[in-house]
């Protein structure tokens, strides 16, 4: 049994301009000790699908589907329930270290307060213990400096802290919602260097949320790329990017500049991410797909075509790994642009 | 190199005072010293790319070219004049000549302005004998330029994406014909995809129109794509300034190699083998930068002279300064980790 199983998971939210589709219908199965990356771009779900395991979705969501958690259905579970697994089983690590923690608080405290109510522990014994646990994610002179206030901390040690807190009670699930994005480059290596320090001494299985591909290939053992609320593509790293089989996991890694090779023009997906309120039918990629074809009205399923590695496209395999995209029909970037507008745009300005 | 440079910028500082700590009258004010004395020459037509972590200055030495914080050294324009201390009034000539395109796409747009007005705004100030008509045309010209459609011209940014927003902002800072465009970091909030449409975008017309530019950005692969040239700062100095080619393959300053290797790549194998080179503590508080070189506190190769002295930017095409330069080898790695 998968430590995670996540099976035909939807999350909507009730908005003014109605109906949002966040999340479409995503099954998925994590191992223990495993790290899973989720890469996709703004829109894509990605965050949306971590805070519905968590429970932690906005008022005006809800989740539907099924969420197993070492056989337990979490997904829409009493908050009792869910105390009882949060923070000492699953953790979360978010993106903003600095709006996450508390700004009144002391960190000693913020962190004993977690294992006092998660553990039992006594004031005492918790902050001693939460010394141990900064010291473990290498913040220097943790027992003079968890008397500090969080706005104290550098924006680096900050995501330290936070890292520490998550890891009080030794959880069996990791998950990091953008660690790294708000931190500078040699910050960054030195905590996702953390992170896989700790998940290997932990035996913590992980699920890195992120849109660096980077990061990705550096860090995780699988990558789900999302886009639009649904899965693209899932497969190990090697052939994610050794042999990405679906063209919107081409188009990502082609509009990428590398620092360690010579610079050409990019080749910029055309367009912009699809507007949910007003999502297209069918696979969402299909406005900016070069291979878009009249079936894409309809999603196609994410089906297994190698051991370990599905896509959900229609068209053909070969094609897309030969590149041989319909040219012709590819659009403007400018005219693209347009059709991804706002609704109201669209409308008006198309003749 | 026998043509004139755009921009001449010689021992430019910018420092902050800051207000006194505590209540007592007679504490007296700190300063904050975020640009340090900086020296680079800029050619009409070239890209010089500046990247250092946050705290760095580099935003700063941009705002400063600008005018738009106060500073002191030299800045000489092509016409011979010194930009720093100029007036307002004197500064208003050279300002349709500079342009800024800012981070945060929708934040630097008027929200309760047009389009339109937005774009026109700076045609308008630098040149006000404009017909109406005139002004309408150019701004659709440049709209159209820039990938937006002209048509789009009566709405508001709100309606736009983030990455329409960057287009308008560009279309701003050029409608004036600027011979130099300072981008401070104008994709970093954008999504890779939509990035890659900007880049292409900066690209095309910085070699259409003949523009300088300037590029901002902590991103180091999108630095090294667009940039001719390199200028790495840290903590408000110049560590080493090359051409972008020879200073990514040949990094002299051991702070641009630690910076270089901590760049993850998109590539499993290569990401996983690479070494990386780990920099001892945090950046310290610029308020009392340490003495000699700024990065001596934190570089595997620092020796009493380090401390003793602020090395000078040398050498021939490739500058750095550093008294020790040179690719780092694995036993002072070693030592340092």
């Amino acid at each position: 049994m998968a430590l995670l199983e996540i099976r035909d998971l939807a999350v909507r939210f009730a908005t003014t301009d109605g109906e949002v589709s966040a999340v479409n219908g995503i099954d998925l199965d994590l191992e223990r000790g495993q790290t899973l990356g989720i890469v996709g771009e703004s829109g894509s779900g990605k965050s949306q699908l971590a805070f519905s395991i968590m429970g932690l979705l906005a008022r005006n969501g809800r989740a539907t589907g099924s969420v197993r958690f070492d056989g337990t259905e979490i997904l829409n579970a009493p908050p009792k329930v869910l105390n009882r697994i949060r923070a000492r089983r699953i953790a979360m690590v978010f993106q903003d270290p600095m709006t996450s923690l508390n700004p009144y608080m002391r960190v000693s405290d913020q962190m004993a307060e977690v294992l006092m109510l998660h553990k039992g522990l006594g004031k005492h014994e918790a902050v001693a213990e939460a010394a141990r646990m900064l010291d473990a994610v290498k913040i220097p002179d943790a027992r003079g400096r968890i008397r500090l206030y969080p706005h104290e901390f550098s924006g680096g040690m900050r995501q330290r802290v936070m890292i520490a807190m998550a890891l009080l009670c030794r959880p069996d699930l990791l998950i990091a919602d953008e660690p790294t994005t708000a931190l500078d480059v040699t910050v960054q290596a030195q905590i996702m260097q953390l992170l896989a320090d700790l998940q290997r001494e932990f035996g913590m299985a992980m699920i890195l949320i992120t849109h660096d591909l980077g990061v990705v290939a550096g860090a995780c053992e699988r990558v789900m790329v999302m886009y639009g609320g649904r899965v693209m593509e899932r497969a190990p790293v090697g052939p994610i990017f050794a042999d990405p089989a679906h063209p919107y996991t081409q188009g990502l890694l082609a509009a990428i500049p590398r620092v360690d090779q010579k610079g050409e023009r990019l080749t910029a997906i055309p367009g912009s991410p699809p507007n949910m309120t007003n999502p297209p039918p069918g696979c969402p990629f299909a406005p900016r797909c070069a291979y878009a074809m009249p079936a894409c009205e309809t999603m196609p399923p994410l089906d297994a075509f190698a051991p370990g590695r599905e896509r959900a496209c229609h068209a053909g395999l070969a094609t897309v790994r030969a590149g041989h995209a319909p040219q012709p029909d590819l659009p403007e970037p400018a005219a693209a642009d347009l059709e991804e507008a706002p609704a109201g745009i669209l409308q008006e300005a198309k003749p | 190199m026998t043509a004139k440079p755009l921009i001449e910028a010689r021992d430019l500082r910018v420092t902050f005072q800051l207000p006194a700590q505590g209540a007592l009258p007679w504490a007296k004010s700190r300063l904050l010293h975020a640009v340090g004395g900086v020296d680079f020459t800029l050619m009409p037509g070239e890209t010089l790319g500046i990247v250092g972590e946050s705290g760095s200055g580099k935003s700063t030495l941009a705002r400063a070219l600008t005018g738009l914080v106060p500073a002191t050294g030299r800045a000489i324009w092509q016409d011979g004049t010194d930009l720093i201390g100029l007036s307002p009034r004197q500064m208003l000539k050279y300002r349709s000549q500079i342009q800024m395109v800012f981070q945060d796409p929708l934040a630097s747009l008027n929200p309760r302005m047009t389009v339109g007005q937005i774009i026109a705004e700076p045609l308008t100030t630098h040149h006000k004998g404009l017909g109406r008509d005139e002004v309408r045309r150019r701004v659709k010209d440049m709209m159209d330029r820039v990938g937006l459609l002209p048509n789009q011209i009566n709405r508001y940014p709100h309606e736009f994406s983030g990455g329409q927003c960057q287009r308008i902002g560009i279309a701003r800072a050029l409608i004036v014909e600027p011979k130099l465009v300072i981008c401070d970091e104008p994709v970093s909030a954008l999504d890779v995809s939509i990035q890659a449409q900007v880049i292409n975008l900066l690209d095309e017309l910085q070699r259409d129109l003949g523009l300088a530019l300037i590029f901002i950005a902590h991103d180091l692969s999108v630095v090294k794509h667009i940039s001719d040239r390199v200028l790495v700062m840290y903590l408000g100095r110049v560590m080493e300034l090359a051409g972008s080619q020879a200073l990514y393959a040949d990094p002299q300053h051991p702070y641009t190699q630690a910076l270089l290797s901590a760049v993850p790549i998109p590539d499993p194998q290569l990401e996983r083998d690479k070494r990386m080179i780990p920099l001892r503590g945090e950046l310290p508080s610029p308020m009392s930068p340490p003495s000699g070189c700024v990065f001596r506190t934190r570089c595997p190769r620092a020796q009493a002279l380090c401390a003793a002295e602020r090395p000078a930017l040398l050498g021939d095409g490739h500058l750095t300064a550093c008294h020790f330069p040179g690719a780092l080898r694995p036993e002072e790695l070693a030592a340092s980790a």
